[in-house]
């Protein structure tokens, strides 16, 4: 019982010793002294890296959940006879939930983890240590830029998702399904409000994409540098910005529409 | 244990003084004490696992002690403030072990990565310099490539000229002749004992393949049980008649280094 | 040239994304461009408001003219004070315009609808209009009509 009490104090301690040494290095990378220059033009290359290589994984996903969604909503909506509300039905599901929250996800599986695997390979082929040795902070080249990077990105890959998902379901419910073009499009207009909607599902999405580009760099920055490190420190990233993401939505579900 | 620490003539660029080391529960150093002399070529060996390759972290500042003192030029580094041990490390080089190229970026790349990181020099002077100092490991051919088109041996030999880029005052070589073919090895060889002589820089080779690195060391340091077990010249360390230097001199299998890991005794583990 | 290509499509990109932002405004959230010409605050007093929501929408003829700001409760007569915001563009209410509280569809939202009436004088910011007609409450209507049946019989 007792060393049943002292693993879980020690585990405590050491998820604390990991968070504070993960918002070090954020603190490090983000204020830490730079050359904006420079910086910024390796930050261009990781919105390259992380934000245009994962655009085909978000355009076909928000394709078929948007395509998902108005077959769906058709059915259970014809029951109630009010098919023309099958607009406000995706775009709400959209922007207030499955876009923010599916694009993180996928982001997660698609750019973290390879943002944790490319600057664990730094690690282990000692490329952080040489740049440390040529008097360059690896926190400000190499965390920094893939950090905003991330931040920028999963935003705007966001907006793409929720667009195309809007599209998929009108594809669905208008081309195939045969409900009425205008029903649907003033539906949705009438029900989703900019700011209430889609400004909360970007804020969301900022906020999933600081936690899940911090989890990503400060596994890669934090792994064994072994090949068993870095795959382990990859797994850790999807798993552990999942549940951040789903945890968060939760929490910010309940601030932004909670109370109506 | 048996200290010799005659043989330092020249002025130290490197000095270590009882220096305290430990590794989550493990102790790497407990009371090291060396001297790096200045323009010469200095060996670091010692049995594997003894922390050699640590010794160069805690001389670029990468690591600190737990006690004692890492002097570099007279600077304690694991007191200097951050800009400023930047600024010490400008003045070192190093050659780590695997290379540690920037993977996407070419040889050229690479190699003017110091200098565009730490000087205004224009875009000719950088091409002109990077030429220089690949022609001097000999891989001026090379400079479009990327680095992953090289031999592991190349790699080095341009990891090698973009630690000597910024003409620093001292570089330390990290296992530079492991995995080498014999031609590979006497190419690196000579290399460390070319620059060393032409640009008279202080070496510090970690290594333990011995008699290649005892070839053109100037100073052997032997570290083993934690501190250091000789410190000479290596015509005396040959001389010694320290059991611990002779068993790694003559590779014997038992001596003061065990054969056995630390172990409860057999007939305890069993019972 | 390599970098020349990436700048591009990372900027193709974020302009992707610019376009996206402009289409759910537009298209999704049918975001119009309210508050450039102003507005002003008009009040209606009901009976019962039930079921209605601030962000309802305010309308005349069927056109949207603005939206619901605030309910709440008059003590002094004992019934719903319902604050909106009208478009600067429609300032021709009637003084004697009555307002009324109405349901897109049987089982939609509920929203205010305008009528003006023939005064030539016009409402004016901060004015109340006192003409109204509260919303329906399903429950009544079905007790009203089961009173109705046994009433018959």
């Amino acid at each position: 019982m007792m060393n049943w009490i002292a693993g879980v104090g020690r585990s405590t301690l050491s998820q604390l010793s990991d968070l504070g040494r993960a918002t070090l290095i954020l603190m490090q990378a983000i204020f830490g002294r730079s050359n904006v220059g420079v910086h910024w033009r390796l930050t261009i290359d990781q919105i390259h890296v992380v934000g245009v290589l994962s655009l085909s994984i978000i355009i076909v996903s928000g394709l078929f959940i948007g395509m998902v969604l108005g077959l769906q909503g058709y059915t259970i909506l014809t029951d109630y006879g009010s098919e023309q509300a099958l607009g406000q039905m995706v775009a709400l599901s959209l922007t207030r939930e499955l876009g923010p929250v599916v694009t993180a996800l996928l982001f997660a599986g698609r750019a973290g983890s390879a943002l944790t695997a490319e600057i664990g390979l730094m690690k282990a082929t000692e490329q952080l240590a040489s740049l440390e040795m040529i008097g360059v902070d690896p926190l400000r080249r190499v965390v920094a830029p893939r950090f905003w990077a991330g931040v920028i990105s999963l935003p705007i890959l966001s907006l793409i998702f929720v667009s195309v998902g809007c599209l998929g379901g009108a594809l669905v419910g208008v081309s195939w399904l045969g409900v009425d073009s205008g029903s649907f499009w003033a539906n949705m207009q009438a029900s989703v409000d900019f700011s209430d909607d889609v400004f909360n599902g970007m804020i969301k999405s900022v906020v999933f994409a600081v936690v899940v580009t911090w989890i990503a760099v400060y596994q890669g920055y934090d792994l064994v540098p072994t090949s068993e490190g870095i795959a382990r420190a990859t797994t850790k990233t999807v798993v552990y910005s999942s549940l951040a993401v789903l945890g968060l939505d939760f929490f910010l579900t309940a601030v932004m529409f909670g109370e109506v | 244990m048996k200290r010799n620490q005659s043989i330092v003539t020249t002025e130290a660029f490197v000095e270590i003084r009882d220096v305290v080391f430990r590794r989550d529960q493990r102790v790497i150093y407990d009371g090291l004490t060396a001297s790096v002399p200045r323009g010469k070529i200095t060996a670091i060996v010692g049995p594997s696992g003894t922390g050699k390759t640590t010794l160069l972290r805690l001389i670029g500042g990468q690591l600190k002690p737990e006690a004692g003192d890492v002097c570099v030029d007279g600077l304690s580094v694991q007191s200097l403030k951050r800009a400023a041990l930047f600024d010490l490390r400008k003045r070192m080089g190093m050659l780590f072990q695997s290379g540690a190229l920037f993977a996407e970026l070419s040889v050229f790349e690479n190699v003017a990565f110091p200098l565009r990181v730490h000087t205004n020099l224009d875009d000719d002077l950088i091409r002109l310099v990077v030429l220089m100092k690949l022609e001097a490991v000999g891989l001026r051919g090379a400079v479009d490539l990327m680095p992953s088109e090289l031999s592991g041996g190349m790699q080095r030999r341009v990891a090698l000229a973009r630690a000597i880029a910024l003409d620093p005052e001292m570089i330390m070589y990290d296992e530079p002749f492991v995995g080498q073919d014999p031609i590979g090895l006497g190419v690196l060889l000579s290399l460390v004992k070319q620059l060393n002589q032409a640009l008279g820089l202080t070496s510090l080779v970690v290594s333990h393949d011995l008699q290649e690195t005892l070839s053109i060391a100037d100073h052997v340091i032997m570290i083993a049980n934690n501190r250091v077990a000789f410190q000479g010249s290596p015509d005396v360390m040959q001389a010694s008649d320290d059991p611990l230097v002779q068993q790694f001199l003559h590779g014997s299998p038992d001596g003061p280094v065990r054969f056995h890991f630390p172990a409860p005794s057999l007939e305890d583990s069993v019972s | 040239m390599y970098s020349r290509r990436l700048e591009l499509s990372v900027g193709a990109f974020v302009l992707l994304g610019a376009l996206c932002l402009a289409f759910l405004a537009l298209e999704v959230s049918g975001l119009t461009q309210t508050g450039d010409t102003g507005s002003y605050r008009l009040s209606a007093r009901f009976d019962n408001v039930a079921g209605l929501t601030t962000r309802a929408k305010v309308s005349a003829a069927g056109v949207t003219v603005g939206r619901v700001v605030g309910i709440r409760y008059d003590d002094t007569t004992a019934g719903a004070i319902v604050d909106m915001e009208i478009s600067q563009d429609f300032a021709q209410f009637s003084e004697d315009t009555s307002a009324s509280i109405l349901t897109a569809g049987l089982l939609g939202e509920k929203y205010i609808g305008l009528l003006t009436g023939g005064d030539p004088s016009n409402l004016k910011d901060g004015d109340v209009i006192y003409d109204t007609q509260s919303a329906i409450v399903l429950e009544e209507l079905i007790g009203k009509f089961l009173l109705n049946m046994s009433s018959d019989k």
